[in-house]
């Protein structure tokens, strides 16, 4: 480099930090850091907020409360007889929801407390035995829709466990390092399948190839559905499985082997028990895994919700169910105007989703801290 | 193992009742083949069905891939129906998911590695992201709904391409911001100090040394939960994505209906379109009863296992070059 003849001092041309300016944009480019960090937290806010805010907005809406004044007529008119009681119940289901504590008098009985109108929606909400959210005369029983999503995600861990458990022994285990090397990918490829090809698949492929040996499965069915299910969360069992049984150290089963033992006593008696809270924890992560899975479910299995009833339909695997990530889907492909009942309704099945498999995540998290086994 | 004092005694244990030990080696090593059968086939069967399930597509799908399949509007006519609304509309998305997700999570990554100590603030944040990653992608959408949709309505357009990536990218910033952290921590600290030690600041070292040392690592993430992302079905139908898009977002209505430069010509025709994706467009495709659907289907998701496979493909490669040694 050329040094050009400046007037000022010779020391102009040597290097000169600006610190001032250097620590103002480390200071900037913190703050903005931070920013997008604290972003995170506002997502869980959000989500949260979002979440318990519509749910209360649902058991708060007026449709309770006239549910609840009509379910009360009998015990304050003790003496109408039902025709007068089914007029009256009329009425009051007609009266505009917005004012319904000045529109009292045409009826001439006080409506329920806003309060009593959100407990007799949490109560309709847990106890219903049917779910019937977008009929005329609505039912809220969250537990059919629950009912279903365990019923579909039973099977899949019925698919996944034993698959999962047995393939990250294989690969531990048994697998040459090479064939590992190749293996690996190819389950990893199954997770990156995306759910709608699952779905595709358990509902032209499996289903007709299913109905082939079952004759009363139907078109949509839970057992299917379930089956590729278990298939789609199978390698998150294998790999956090293998990470498990990886993690257990060389000597115990030399220590094993040097007793006496076999190849399949070893694992059995000492690396799966030594693994046992990576396993366990990586089965509750799949169960979440599975409760929150759309597509398949709701391609696959139906959009039907089961009563829950002494017919026990709700757990047969053969017939259509409604899953609550289903149920959700189909209301917004029906593009539920915004504030409508079955808007809010969303966001209440939402809730209970959330809340269902945060306590899986959560459980998963305390059983690793509870019963690792720490090995030096 | 515990020992309590009663162990101890002299007492001998009661061996006597047991059979004496009887080594039956030849039931049990006939246990062990079983045993490793059965490992054997579980693996075996979970890669027979992904193969079942890749050539039934194939079969089904590949013989419907031509390019006017390609270059089409859906139609109620399986025949001539295709999937460029579908194409561009999974195009603009990704295109912001990206120009989104990618400075805010590699940020947040910056911040939790490079710019903080350890405090409760960090760990927050630390438990937060993994219960983040374990919520429904469901959920998120119903996020979208409420904050992107309905809250900032002026800003998004409601159910709109920018209202679709800003949920999307909310969806997989968990998953980048893991991945930066991850890539960050791989470059030696040796680096840092050398930096920190010819006098710039922490931001000056970060900027020049530690970031293009883990940029294809950090890269590498990003291309994953792009990937991820792109599949994403649930939350995009939950936020109101459509089903039967005869048009593109932006302002090249006829062929080659999208155009990158769109982003600066249009900004606002292209971020407040309604839209729809290729999986969505798949998911209404399998939901209808006629079979010529069906097979509509399956070549869209050919295609789209293909664009899953590039971008993979670009992730492995980009991860063999981070993993070469440094000269």
């Amino acid at each position: 480099m050329t040094v050009k003849p400046t007037t000022s001092s010779p020391q102009a041309s040597l290097w000169q930090p600006n610190r001032r300016r250097s620590r103002r944009i480390e200071g900037l480019v913190r703050a903005l850091c931070f920013v997008f960090a604290a972003i995170s937290i506002l997502t869980t806010l959000g989500i949260v907020l979002t979440l318990i805010f519509e749910t209360f907005d649902l058991f708060f809406d007026p449709f309770f409360r006239q549910a609840l004044w009509v379910h009360r007529l009998p015990t304050m008119l003790p003496n109408a007889s039902p025709a007068e009681l089914q007029a009256l119940g009329d009425q009051i289901q007609a009266l505009d929801p917005k004012q319904l504590a000045s529109q009292a008098s045409r009826v001439g009985l006080d409506p329920p407390s806003r309060l009593a109108g959100f407990f007799y929606a949490l109560r309709r909400f847990f106890t219903d035995t049917r779910w019937t959210p977008l009929f005329q005369n609505p039912n809220f029983g969250i537990f059919v829709l629950v009912s279903a999503t365990l019923l579909t995600s039973a099977i899949a861990l019925l698919v996944a466990i034993p698959l999962g458990l047995l393939i990250a022994i294989f690969l531990s285990e048994y697998a040459a390092p090479r064939v590992r090397q190749v293996l690996k990918p190819v389950l990893e490829l199954i997770a990156g399948v995306p759910s709608v090809v699952f779905g595709y698949f358990a509902l032209l492929t499996v289903t007709p190839f299913l109905q082939g040996w079952i004759p009363p499965l139907q078109g949509f069915n839970a057992l299917s559905a379930g089956l590729v299910l278990g298939i789609s969360i199978t390698p998150l069992v294998a790999s956090l499985s293998e990470d498990a049984i990886n993690a257990v150290p060389q000597d115990l089963r030399q220590g094993a082997f040097a007793m006496g033992a076999t190849k399949r006593e070893t694992i059995q008696a000492v690396v799966l028990p030594a693994a046992l809270s990576g396993i366990v924890a990586s089965i509750i992560l799949a169960a979440s895994r599975a409760i929150g899975e759309t597509m398949i479910v709701s391609l696959a299995a139906g959009q039907n919700p089961q009563p829950i009833d002494a017919s026990l339909s709700f757990i047969n695997p053969f017939i259509p169910v409604m899953t609550m990530t289903a149920f959700i889907v189909q209301v917004s492909l029906g593009d539920a105007p915004f504030g409508s009942l079955a808007y809010k309704t969303i966001f209440a099945v939402g809730m209970s989703l959330f809340v269902m498999t945060l306590g899986l995540n959560i459980l998963s998290y305390w059983f690793v801290r509870r019963f690792r086994e720490k090995y030096e | 193992m515990a020992t309590s004092p009663s162990d101890l005694s002299p007492t001998p244990p009661a061996v006597a009742e047991s059979p004496p030990f009887s080594a039956n080696l030849g039931r049990r090593y006939g246990m062990d083949w079983l045993f490793q059968l059965a490992a054997w086939l579980a693996t075996v069967i979970a890669i027979a069905v992904l193969a079942w399930l890749l050539l039934d597509v194939l079969n089904q799908g590949l013989g419907r891939i031509d390019w006017q399949f390609l270059t089409s509007f859906p139609s109620r006519r399986p025949q001539n129906a295709g999937i460029i609304g579908a194409l561009a509309g999974t195009f603009w998305v990704m295109i912001i998911v990206a120009v989104v997700a990618f400075p805010v999570g590699v940020g947040a990554g910056l911040y939790l590695e490079e710019f903080s100590g350890d405090n409760w603030f960090t760990r927050l944040i630390e438990i937060n992201i993994s219960n983040l990653a374990g919520v429904p992608s469901i959920i998120y959408g119903l996020l979208g709904l409420a904050a992107f949709v309905r809250l900032m309505e002026p800003v998004t357009g409601g159910r709109s391409v920018l209202a679709g990536a800003l949920t999307l990218a909310l969806l997989i910033l968990p998953i980048i911001i893991v991945a930066t952290r991850e890539a960050l921590r791989g470059v030696p600290d040796s680096i840092r100090m050398a930096g920190l030690a010819m006098g710039g600041t922490r931001w000056q070292v970060v900027s020049a040394h530690v970031l293009p040392a883990a940029l294809s690592g950090i890269l590498t993430g990003v291309i994953l939960a792009l990937s991820r992302a792109i599949g994403e079905t649930a939350p995009l139908i939950t936020i109101g994505a459509l089903t039967f898009v005869p048009f593109t977002p932006g302002c090249t209505p006829d062929f080659p209906y999208f155009n990158p430069l769109d982003l600066l010509r249009c900004p606002v025709d292209v971020l407040q379109s309604p839209f729809t994706v290729m999986p969505i467009q798949i998911f209404n495709w399998i939901s209808r009863p006629q079979k010529a659907f069906h097979e509509n289907a399956a070549a869209a998701i050919i295609v789209l296992m293909v664009m899953l496979v590039g971008m993979n493909s670009l992730a492995i490669i980009l991860r063999s070059r981070f993993q070469r040694p440094r000269p």
